[in-house]
């Protein structure tokens, strides 16, 4: 495969930052990204860290794209390396004609090695050492005169990057001097020595104007609150920790009583993940919104609590923050490879209920969405989102909230009702939809019903009888049918210009690259419809664009074609139809990565 | 095994609490179990104690794991809701709920398989977060529903009813919970009512975690000779070391008890436990002297029975966390959903 070739231009490059994590460079990285955005130009900012605290290679790459586009788009145009050790890796990165940047303090003969690049030394631990006087100073000080001599390079407006130093260290003010100087070195340096700007550089748009820059994590914690979540339980790990973080955050916020300092939220730090979801049922079976944010291995743990909440009917929300597995994998890499565990989690026949995020604005709707829909269909409900989603920085719409929407609490019966009831039947299906009542706790003597993870029948008793035990079990599988017309619904690209043969089917994480290739392809004349999938159980809609066209290519960040398994099992499309487009490297996936393998497969088919 | 309903009569002139109910109302459907499981004696104990305190039945919730002890929470209170979740894990499902309404009553029923083995690490934990309920392990030495393995509780020496000997030292949840912190430590034994009934009620009206170890044989696979947990081994062995009233705030404490034997442990509903001490060196509100106790009188065989510690002062998970007194599922959505003009302001912090 190809690098890509497309020439670097004004607002649309990529600089690439190589450095050592734990030198407090993520936070550079992401000032240099939060100042483009602020010059009204759209960007794309990709943290790639290691799971680790201290002294492994850690990258961040920002997009600078006037266009809008969301993906990696593959190219390198400049390189800031400041890891030694992972020079040689970084140099070969560089697209031929690109900038690399690094530290001049020591003699570095192998930069040199590419003779295709402009190699541009800023002697950047010299100068902070003279500069500064604490060691620990002296490390983190580099990164800020790097951003100042990118900014001189890109024609960032440095006014822009102090305010942003201003409110980053508020609560430090003396932070802000000691950050003002080191990018005042930096940048200095670089007007003195260098030709400055670059052919390719940064030039005030207005694309950004009702734009944020927030992480998947945050959104959705933000999203559980305005859910009305009030329980959360979890058990720390990577990557959705911080989705727990948020949601404190916001709740310290929204939900203390300023008089009283009293919570309206209850966070409990579980000992593990079987504990966490085991409280999520607790709380959710006694009528509150509740909800349990974890990685892959926590939903393996979390399995047969999985199995119970399904087969009692008790509603759950599940973020899963997915990683690359199998096993511990690569705890900070990115992956979609929870998908068919998810779907079919835990023993026996169990079905349950998938939303895909495809970016932080979805996550904070589908958390939302979640709440109703485990409770509606008094289900596991599991929103999958991913490491790329949950904790890079993404520039999306403004959120927004509809002050009208309620909440959809199910079919709950209150005391009055239970009291005009004969008798309450709890697994009856009443009302013909496979939703059945429920009633909670401490609301009237008649509505007591005994909750078991045990064969039951439509009462809620012990059973052992085959057609009591299979009429709750075909009643479920009708109830999650049901929820196929209510998970949010695919979106679709229509190809411009009449009827394209082939389509592309995506979810998550991967919408942008897929979209930004759909573009790529058609400047070629290869056309082709685009559908997002958003939801599990797949609406009929799905089946139908599938079966408009010759092939679909599905494209997913697995080994397995996890979502192309699962179409091929839950609908009637003919296996050949749909081609998989599988990219599982741990790393966010590129535009290019999309383009170049349809482009190919398009090349082969015309050949053949 | 189903459950059976059973017939509700009322007779006429039945005994009737402060809410007007008999004892029949605090029953459950009929229970399954061997006849004379020890666990059906502490069921019933159980529906005695609430129906003493005049718990109105819908506003208890019983929770359980797997086993048979655990399977006892529908042999009583009819009107109140259970929840039979999986085999370990009840601690969890009693903090989520307890965390959700901390308003209702919470009783935890669990075996000494369900607590000790496969769900020893909620247990402890449970205990370590003061979660306000009272936790009845019906520890019989054995998973009695899988047919007589032994449990992490069986001592050293005992034989199965195949033969085998037990050589692992056993888990004793009295000096486990102790070390965790636990604010309510009694052991009991489901051949002694009279002790059982008012220790359940103490344990229902203390604030925070209260554990019941209750001694309750396996009539099927432990009541044989040889086993530490058989009705005769226990009947031997047992030792009452001190007795509990829960008295409510409308009732005097009666002074009958003679000066320095009687002592009123103060409650948050204003009424209190009264501890007897039988045995006059054991002191149930010094827990690193009732630890040194009971751990060396578990070494020379001996049953020491009673509520063993308590401790008034420590804070629940509710107040832990700072819960409102509201229950959170009462709250109204208006008052948990910041609303839009508050997601406009907030978003200036992602510019
Ligand atoms: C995950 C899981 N593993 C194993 C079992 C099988 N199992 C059911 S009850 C039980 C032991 C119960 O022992 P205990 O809690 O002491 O209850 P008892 O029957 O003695 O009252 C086991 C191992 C299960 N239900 N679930
Ligand atoms: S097997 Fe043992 S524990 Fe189970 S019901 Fe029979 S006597 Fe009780
Ligand atoms: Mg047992």
């Amino acid at each position: 495969m190809s690098t890509p070739m497309n020439t670097p231009g004004i607002n649309d490059f990529v600089i690439k930052l190589a450095n050592v994590n734990g030198t407090g460079s993520a936070s550079a990285n992401g000032l240099l990204m939060k100042s483009i955005f602020r010059m009204g130009v759209p960007v794309v900012g990709k943290n790639v860290f290691p799971s680790n605290i201290q002294g492994l290679p850690t990258w961040y790459e920002i997009r600078v794209t006037g266009a809008g586009y969301g993906a990696r788009s593959g190219n390198v145009d400049m390189m800031v390396a400041m890891n030694a050790n992972t020079y040689a890796r970084d140099i070969a990165e560089l697209r031929p004609g690109g900038v690399l940047i690094y530290d001049s303090t020591w003699p570095r003969q192998h930069v040199l090695s590419r003779t295709d690049v402009t190699v541009l030394g800023v002697p950047l631990a010299q100068m902070c050492n003279a500069a500064f006087k604490v060691a620990r100073s002296r490390v983190l000080m580099k990164n800020m005169a790097y951003v100042g001599a990118v900014a001189a390079l890109l024609s960032i407006d440095v006014e822009v990057i102090r305010t942003l130093v201003r409110e980053m260290f508020a609560k430090k003010p003396k932070l802000v001097d000691l950050n003002m100087q080191a990018l005042a070195l930096g940048y200095d340096y670089a007007m003195e020595h260098f030709e400055c700007p670059l052919p390719f550089k940064v030039e005030r748009l207005d694309e950004t104007k009702n734009k944020i820059m927030i992480d998947g994590n945050t959104a959705a914690g933000l999203g559980c609150v305005y859910a009305g979540a009030t329980v959360g339980a979890w058990y720390p790990i990577t990557p959705s920790t911080s989705l727990m973080d948020a949601f404190k955050k916001w709740c310290e916020k929204f939900r203390v009583d300023p008089k009283t300092g009293e919570h309206n939220y209850c966070i409990i730090q579980a000992e593990d993940e079987l504990a966490a979801v085991g409280m999520v049922v607790g709380a959710s079976w006694n009528g509150a919104r509740a909800f349990t944010p974890t990685s892959g291995p926590g939903i393996s743990l979390m399995s047969e609590f999985i199995g119970f909440a399904y087969y009692a009917e008790i509603p759950l929300v599940l973020f899963d923050v997915q990683r690359v597995g199998p096993s511990t994998g690569m705890p900070t890499r990115t992956q979609q490879g929870d998908v068919q565990m998810c779907a079919y989690a835990s023993h026996g026949d169990t079905r349950h209920i998938l939303l895909f995020p495809a970016h932080p604005g979805e996550c904070f709707t589908m958390a939302a969405d979640a709440f109703d829909l485990a409770e509606r269909y008094q289900t596991p409900v599991f929103v999958l989102s991913d490491i790329d989603i949950g904790m890079n920085d993404w520039m999306v719409d403004e959120l927004e909230w509809d002050d009208a929407r309620q909440p959809d609490r199910g079919k709950v019966l209150n005391a009055e009702q239970i009291e005009s009831l004969e008798q309450f039947h709890r697994y009856k299906d009443v009302d013909g939809d496979g939703i059945a009542y429920r009633t909670l706790p401490g609301t009237h003597p008649k509505g007591a019903y005994f909750t078991r993870g045990s064969g039951h029948n439509a009462d809620g008793n012990y059973t052992e009888n085959e057609a009591e035990y299979q009429e709750v079990l075909d009643r479920l599988v009708r109830k999650w049918r049901g929820a196929a017309d209510h998970v949010p619904a695919p979106i679709v690209k229509k190809a411009k210009g009449g009827k394209a043969r082939w389509g592309i089917l995506a979810y998550g994480s991967s919408d942008c690259a897929v979209l930004e290739a759909c573009d790529t392809l058609a400047a070629e004349g290869l056309h082709m419809d685009y559908m997002r999938i958003r939801g599990f159980p797949f609406s009929d809609e799905v089946s139908d664009f599938v079966m408009a066209h010759d092939h679909v290519f599905v494209v997913e960040q697995n080994r397995d074609a996890q979502l192309r398994g699962l179409l091929l099992l839950e609908t009637q499309i003919p296996r050949a139809k749909l081609l998989p487009l599988l990219h599982y490297s741990g790393e966010p996936l590129t535009s290019h990565f999309v383009h170049e393998h349809i482009k190919d497969a398009a090349r082969q088919e015309q050949s053949a | 095994m189903t459950s059976f309903a059973k017939p509700h009569i009322n007779l006429k002139h039945a005994k009737r609490n402060a809410l007007g109910l008999t004892r029949h109302d605090y029953e459950g459907a009929m229970s399954t179990l061997c006849a004379g499981c020890g666990h059906d004696s502490v069921t019933a104990c159980m529906a005695k104690a609430f129906f003493e305190l005049s718990i109105e039945p819908h506003r208890a919730v019983k929770i359980s794991g797997i086993g048979c002890s655990s399977k006892t929470t529908a042999y009583f209170l009819s009107e109140s809701h259970g929840n039979n979740t999986v085999h370990g894990r009840m601690p969890s499902v009693a903090t989520g709920a307890a965390a959700a309404n901390a308003g209702l009553t919470y009783i935890g029923v669990s075996g000494d398989g369900d607590s000790l083995s496969i769900g020893m690490g909620q247990f402890a934990h449970a205990i370590r977060r003061n979660v306000n309920m009272l936790y009845m392990l019906e520890n019989n030495g054995v998973y009695g529903l899988t047919k007589g393995q032994f449990s992490a509780s069986a001592d050293i020496g005992s034989k199965s009813k195949k033969g085998e000997v037990n050589l692992s030292p056993p888990i004793d949840p009295v000096t486990l919970a102790l070390s965790l912190g636990a604010t309510f430590v009694a052991r009991a034994f489901s051949g002694d009512r009279e002790q059982l009934v008012p220790l359940i009620k103490a344990g229902l009206k203390h604030n925070g975690f209260g554990l019941i170890d209750v001694i309750s044989p396996c009539v099927s696979f432990n009541d044989h000779v040889g086993s530490t947990k058989s009705y005769a081994h226990t009947y031997k062995y047992y030792h009452p070391a001190v007795h509990a009233d829960y008295v409510p705030m409308s009732e005097e404490i009666k002074t009958s008890y003679a000066a320095g034997e009687a002592v009123p442990v103060e409650l948050h509903d204003g009424g209190s436990i009264v501890l007897r001490k039988l045995d006059e060196d054991y002191d149930p509100r010094d827990r690193g002297a009732a630890y040194a106790q009971i751990a060396e009188r578990d070494a020379k065989g001996e049953i020491v029975t009673g509520l063993l510690y308590i401790d008034e002062s420590r804070e629940d998970m509710a107040a832990m966390n700072k819960l409102t007194s509201r229950p959170l599922n009462t709250f109204p959505y208006d008052e948990l959903c910041p609303g839009s003009d508050a997601l406009t302001a907030l978003q200036k912090g992602f510019r």
